[in-house]
């Protein structure tokens, strides 16, 4: 006896996979019912529509380059400490020192990635007119997670902590200081004044809810750490299950009707 | 500040990069051999093969006059020819004809030709120093890699958009409909997820191993760096500060983009074009969205990325970024124009010690062009199109679905309309009214 077939047929196995090896029609339907990873697709499929002339399979990409980020930004969190003192060395010392540096790459690049698949994907619903109904909230939900996915790049880009990143992070920053009514060079910012004390200024404005300083300073690194980390993951995650959720429920992948 | 080793080092990088396209089309040949009647393409890119392993050769001789490149008066010609207005007209015109011509650009062996003469000349442009410090700048490479890869699917959905065009002409359903056979999802979808996985994860892989990712010097917040820049993907909008102020450009336009691309699924009320390739059926909203999309994000994304230098001027591709270079700054607000320079007159003032009020109807009177250019704009514009142009829309749409879909359209157009105003007139703010940091 093969040993891989006592491997299949031990009691553990069994417990973990509820079927035979998917190789029959029955089983490569069970397979689909009854694995958790697997249960996010149908069990059988328009054979039009998973051609990768229609779908570019950016949406797959999108969403596996998000697990890639997933796994490589734990690993450098486990690296990595957002403050003045260290954030800088230790990105250097990711480039120079570490083994597996190489994370910090993989981190970057497909962070990048993931921006331009995005925007692939959406370019591609958008042509085959994959937002009309009934899958018009869906793409609602895909508009939520595209500003998310450049929100997810933009405090990122703050954490190597060099001069690239709090440039870039200023210059995008002070758009927020112009926010009408809301920050503190904004048209309208007179209107929020009460009993002559203006309710807006450069400590209290939009901008200083962003970045939790008059400037891009530690403060800042630490709020862009958790959003980075954890705030902007959560909520992507969870509009991720939605999203596919709603793919499921909205007719599957599109096709002509 | 030049690099006395640039042609060297980049000498390495060029050599694979010709082996690479000689290796492309060498493939190319070779399949298309094997098919009945393209013999002739066949030998086109074996030769186009076989020139592209000389100028590899000529690249790895160890020469440096020998590594291709562009000639200098080209370099020249491109850097004096090149300027935000030609860059916009020109890319508009490119996006024109690539439209008008979409059967002609389609066809498998002009996309090719096209595809190796874009890859010959960032080549030949590559070993220009100032060129390839631009595009090679470890944070820039992914938009390099954007641009084709936008130009390839485009042409993947533009092939089958048109295929389907001509079926749905002929009465015939579109291809996507032929095909209604369904498969178990194991194994046809989950091992292409697999292999597609494998294949992103090796790319990445390549990418990570052979691009480091940027480390400058540590931060510093007393030394502004020339130009800074916002991260690539927001650089459209950093592009659109030249023509707006930051509320506007940076604040409410980005805002009203999300907004709108929320709002495109209640809009567009055309049933056709629902799941498959198609323009003919839904021009209107192609041509929209494509306009938003390549005109006013990518081309702006590129622009802002790769021809805007020190104090944010424009630098031509081959022109090396020096912070000393100087523009003439001469723009003009509207109230000016209108009150100095039509009538003659000063501005309008209040009168010293004048009471809030007063103050008001002074800035009203002063930007009343403005004033009334907008109102014209995005007040009576909207009703005027709905009985003219958009009288279709109008009823099929109903009043709000309609104003909202109209003061969307005018509010993007406002970008190009401000960009054309700026190049022919020197305009610099509609409205200017800096008592309340208002300036359009």
């Amino acid at each position: 006896m093969a040993i891989g077939e006592t491997i299949r047929n031990s009691q553990i196995w069994k417990s973990i996979f509820r079927h035979p090896m998917p190789l029959d029609r029955r089983n490569r339907i069970v397979v689909m019912l009854t694995n958790f990873f697997l249960h996010l697709h149908p069990v059988s499929i328009k054979k039009q529509g998973i051609a990768l002339s229609f779908t570019w399979c950016m949406g797959g990409v999108t969403f596996f380059l998000f697990l890639v980020e997933t796994v490589t930004g734990v690993l450098l969190m486990f690296y990595y400490r957002p403050t003045l003192e260290w954030a800088y060395n230790d990105i250097l010392a990711l480039r120079d020192v570490t083994s597996l540096g190489i994370l910090r790459e993989l981190h970057r690049w497909g962070a990048h990635a993931m921006v331009i698949t995005t925007w692939l994907h959406m370019y591609r619903v958008f042509l085959t007119g994959s937002y009309k109904p009934p899958r018009e909230f869906n793409w609602v939900v895909g508009v939520i997670l595209l500003l998310l996915t450049l929100l997810l790049s933009f405090t990122g880009y703050l954490l190597p902590w060099d001069q690239l990143a709090i440039w870039a992070i200023t210059v995008g920053s002070n758009m927020a200081r112009a926010t009408p009514v809301l920050g503190y060079e904004g048209p309208g910012q007179q209107l929020l004044t009460i009993g002559g004390i203006d309710m807006i200024t450069d400590a209290s404005d939009a901008r200083f809810g962003l970045l939790g300083a008059r400037f891009v300073g530690e403060e800042t690194l630490n709020r862009f750490y958790v959003l980075h980390c954890i705030a902007i993951p959560l909520a992507v995650a969870l509009l991720l299950a939605i999203h596919f959720w709603r793919v499921r429920k909205d007719g599957g992948i599109s096709g002509p009707l | 500040m030049h690099n006395p080793f640039f042609l060297k080092d980049v000498a390495g990088f060029l050599g694979g990069y010709y082996t690479f396209l000689a290796i492309m089309n060498a493939v190319a040949a070779l399949l298309l051999w094997r098919k009945k009647g393209q013999t002739g393409w066949s030998l086109v890119w074996t030769v186009f093969a076989g020139a592209m392993m000389i100028l590899a050769s000529m690249a790895l001789s160890g020469a440096e006059s020998l590594v291709p490149a562009l000639p200098e008066a080209a370099r020249s010609f491109v850097n004096r020819l090149s300027g935000p207005v030609a860059y916009t007209v020109g890319t508009t015109a490119l996006f024109v004809i690539l439209f008008v011509f979409r059967k002609f650009f389609v066809q498998p062996m002009v996309a090719w030709s096209v595809l190796n003469i874009a890859l010959l000349l960032m080549g030949l442009a590559m070993a220009n120093e100032d060129f390839a410090a631009i595009v090679m700048k470890p944070d820039n490479v992914p938009i390099v890699g954007l641009v084709f890869l936008l130009a390839f699917f485009t042409w993947v959905a533009t092939k089958q958009a048109v295929v389907n065009d001509e079926r749905i002409a002929q009465g015939l359903p579109p291809m996507e409909k032929l095909d209604d056979e369904k498969v178990l999802v194991w194994p046809d979808l989950v091992y292409t997820e697999l292999i597609c996985m494998v294949a992103v994860s090796a790319f990445l892989l390549v990418w990570a191993i052979f691009l480091p990712a940027p480390l400058e010097e540590p931060a510093s917040s007393v030394k502004t760096p020339n130009p800074s820049k916002a991260p690539w993907y927001f650089l459209g909008l950093q592009e659109m500060l030249v023509y707006f102020d930051p509320w506007y450009a940076g604040v409410v336009l980005p805002s009203l983009v999300v907004f709108g691309l929320m709002a495109m699924p209640y809009l567009d009320f055309n049933k056709k074009g629902n799941g498959y390739y198609s323009i003919e059926e839904r021009k209107f909203s192609y041509l929209v969205y494509q306009f938003g999309f390549f005109e006013l994000w990518i081309t702006l994304i590129i622009l802002g990325t790769f021809l805007r230098g020190p104090n944010w001027n424009f630098f031509g591709p081959f022109e090396h970024w020096t912070p000393y270079k100087v523009e003439v700054l001469n723009n003009v607000d509207l109230n000016q124009m209108f009150w100095v320079n039509l009538l003659d007159r000063p501005l309008p003032r209040a009168p010293q010690g004048a009471g809030t009020l007063a103050q008001i109807g002074y800035i009203l009177l002063r930007e009343a062009p403005g004033l009334i250019a907008l109102g014209v704009y995005l007040v009576v514009l909207p009703p005027l199109l709905a009985v003219t142009v958009f009288r279709g829309f109008f009823a099929k749409m109903g009043f709000i679905r309609y104003m909202i879909m109209a003061n969307l359209m005018l509010l993007m157009l406002s970008l190009p309309i401000k960009m054309i105003l700026r190049w022919t007139f020197n305009l610099k703010y509609i409205l200017s009214i800096p008592e309340f940091s208002l300036n359009f």
